[in-house]
């Protein structure tokens, strides 16, 4: 036995000798860590580096069949799901690898950003992990074109015209963004190339720098309230702390990151089996226009902002905000290097966090379903609720048939189904008049197109007498004051003058004459 | 740093005198400089074309893609309406499988008047329908939508939808096709105005409407 442990020694020793890795890097995980940062909170940066690990293993798996061409992208998804033994669980993998992913990375920037650990001498530390974000942002972006259906067809498409609009270079940007005039396979080459070569290369280099960088600053200590960050004394402060209360980062605060780094394993792994892999949705054939295009899950906020957007703003907004919000996010510790790091005395961050995520929150909410989109069915498949068609008259009743036959449940409600596009119907003659209704539907404003050339005297007839029912549960109807006033005045009038002609010699509605 | 590898002024260099390094080295640091800057010519020259085969996509003259295609007999088009037709992308290559289809609305005004609208929204590029009772085209990403003569009628467009030229040969509709339609890469529409209506009209509806 000792004779086996000696040659195991030597067998070490020849290795390290040549090799000379082990001994720095042994020391590097034991390097001696403040006693505070041992927590729960910190586990997030080494979950996502071990989630990037996974992508890279399920993704050189998934290469092993998938064909990046546009003629075959689509088949070889749909083999993958339905011919290969468990090619459907490491597409899953990947796809829901890709989702935990971004939710880590954008927790783990949230945490450096509210216990202000991105201040000094951390700062480039920071620049570089921002830089990691938008990677990983990239990954998936391209990583929804290589599945390679409508919704990254048309996705491409909407990449296409948001790099239209910058000014002056939009058309080669298009040509470049999609490797020729059209969305084809050039365009599907070079976003693989992307995927698989460009960003993973940058990331995984940005990844060694990053952790280079934590290494040697070491991890920063727990936020105290009060104990402010100076260049001139930082450094010998984290020294001291450390020297007092240090203790290995490994094992005694790595078991925590392993546990946490385990469960999320575990998490993608459930959900993976469970709920399968994303897609690979319809054929990419543009001649196929029964389609709503969707981004995945962690793009849908721009899609909503997109949509609210007024047209005059979208240019600007859409080229001049994300470079804002960049510079913003890279330039901040140059800014804030110094001073307070603790949450409970930076209010200002801790609002930031919270608008941004209840913004972004919201718009994600939207992103689902879409309420400014109208239902393109919704005419031939919601019928006319049977309540709103008793004890009418048949001019009412041929009023919804209107309604239902010029498609206006494509964007309006009633009785809850229906497009959310224009407000719900169910009691509008309690907002407008029949005069406003009548100029509503045939010359449009507020969003709503003119329906005049679509409309005959008789339809439109028909259909503002149904919408005049629609009073809820039976409100007051909406009325025009300044008629009745006018109304009032007139009979007044003709009570004192006794003249039979209106204002300005018009004879007055309703009266023989 | 590895043990074997010294820092300067740990090298047994270090015992020369400043003239015998300078001597020592002078040569030698010329070469190198030398080395440097030969592969500063080569980097440059290999780049050249390297970059050139990079940026390919984008230096084509934008007035050169496209050509004319036919997408039907003009018979298939009644007057009065708006249908769908489908055209092979006359730019596409040998890869690009079902993506080289491209789809148009053709509107027939009269006997010799048609309009023939791209597929693709003037807001983001997403595929527009035609509804012909309402006789609106709509989008489904973010509810464009479009007047039967293509012009802009609510939504987040900016302009109206993108046309193609078209002529009469013979008895077939032939459009001219090229580039996808953007607000940059028109599809052969520059003689129409880039904004079709100004902002939004005023809202009349809550206030003074009965002028």
């Amino acid at each position: 036995m000792g004779r086996l442990k000696e040659q195991g020694i030597a067998a070490y020793q020849w290795l390290e000798h040549r090799l000379g890795l082990i001994q720095p890097i042994k020391a590097a995980a034991e390097h001696p860590t403040p006693s505070n940062n041992a927590s729960w909170w910190y586990v997030f940066g080494s979950a996502a580096t071990v989630l990037l690990i996974l992508q890279v293993m399920t993704g050189i798996l998934l290469a092993l069949i998938y064909s990046p061409s546009a003629n075959e992208a689509w088949s070889s998804l749909n083999f993958l799901n339905h011919n290969i033994a468990l090619g459907w669980y490491v597409r899953a993998l990947h796809g829901w690898g890709s989702d935990f992913m971004i939710a880590i990375v954008l927790i783990h920037m949230v945490q450096v950003f509210l216990f202000g650990s991105y201040k000094f001498p951390r700062e480039l530390t920071w620049i570089v992990g921002v830089v990691l974000l938008l990677l990983t942002l990239g990954m998936a972006f391209t990583g929804q074109v290589m599945r390679f259906d409508q919704d990254a067809y048309w996705g491409l498409g909407i990449g296409a015209s948001i790099s239209s609009r910058v000014p002056f270079i939009g058309a080669q940007l298009v040509h470049l963004v999609l490797g020729g005039p059209i969305i084809g396979g050039a365009t599907l080459s070079r976003f693989f190339t992307l995927h698989v070569f460009v960003i993973p290369g940058l990331l995984l280099a940005g990844v060694g720098l990053h952790v280079w960088m934590v290494l040697r600053h070491g991890v920063s200590d727990w936020p105290m309230p009060g104990r402010l960050v100076r260049k001139s004394t930082y450094e010998r402060e984290y020294h001291e702390l450390t020297e007092k209360t240090g203790m290995p980062f490994v094992p005694d605060a790595a078991w925590k990151d392993a546990v946490f780094a385990a469960a999320i394993l575990f998490s993608v792994m459930a959900c993976a089996f469970f709920f399968g892999p994303f897609g690979p949705g319809g054929q990419p054939d543009p001649t196929i226009i029964q389609t709503a295009p969707k981004p995945d899950f962690f793009f849908l906020w721009i899609y909503a902002v997109l949509a609210f957007l007024p047209p005059a703003l979208e240019t600007p907004v859409l080229l001049i905000v994300p470079v804002l919000a960049i510079a913003g996010m890279l330039l901040l510790p140059l800014i804030a290097g110094e001073g307070e790091r603790h949450w409970a005395r930076r209010p200002v961050a801790v609002l930031s966090v919270s608008v941004i995520a209840v913004s972004l929150g919201i718009f994600t909410r939207l992103g689902t379903y879409t309420p400014w989109s109208p239902v393109m069915d919704a005419w031939s498949s919601d019928a006319v609720p049977v309540k709103y068609m008793q004890g009418r008259t048949p001019l009412e009743r041929q009023g919804a048939m209107v309604l239902q036959d010029k498609q206006c449940r494509d964007c309006h409600e009633l009785d809850g189904a229906g497009g959310q596009r224009g407000p719900a119907l169910d009691s509008v003659a309690t907002r407008l008049t029949e005069d406003q209704i009548v100029r509503q539907v045939l010359q449009g404003g507020g969003n709503m197109p003119a329906y005049g050339n679509a409309l005959n005297p008789s339809e439109t007839k028909a259909l503002v007498s149904f919408l005049m029912t629609l009073r809820g549960n039976d409100l007051q109807p909406a009325m025009d004051a300044s008629r009745e006033l006018t109304r009032s005045s007139e009979m007044q009038e003709q009570k004192s003058q006794g003249d039979t002609l209106g204002p300005k010699g018009t004879p007055i509605p309703g009266q023989k004459q | 740093m590895s043990e074997f590898l010294k820092y300067p002024g740990e090298s047994k260099n270090d015992i020369l005198s400043p003239e015998g390094k300078a001597e020592a080295h002078t040569r030698r640091v010329f070469l190198f400089k030398m080395a440097v800057g030969l592969n500063a010519v080569v980097g440059a020259v290999l780049a050249v074309p390297l970059i050139g085969y990079l940026l390919g996509p984008a230096s084509k003259k934008k007035s050169n893609v496209g050509s004319w295609i036919s997408i039907g007999d003009v018979g298939e088009f009644p007057v009065g309406q708006t249908r769908l037709a489908e055209f092979r992308s006359p730019v596409a290559t040998f890869d690009d499988g079902e993506t080289a289809k491209v789809s148009c609305w053709v509107r027939r005004i009269s006997e010799q008047t048609f309009q023939v609208f791209a597929i693709n929204c003037a807001h983001l590029g997403c595929p527009v329908r035609w509804f012909s009772e309402s006789k609106l085209f709509l989008c489904p990403c973010h509810g464009g939508a479009y007047y039967e003569d293509g012009s802009r009628a609510s939504g987040p467009p900016e302009r109206g939808l993108f046309e193609y030229r078209y002529k009469i040969a013979g008895s077939s509709l032939v459009i001219h096709a090229g580039d996808m339609p953007t607000l940059a890469t028109q599809a052969s529409c520059k003689d129409k105005p880039l904004v079709q209506i100004g902002p939004a009209a005023v809202e009349t509806r809550s206030t003074t409407w009965e002028g």
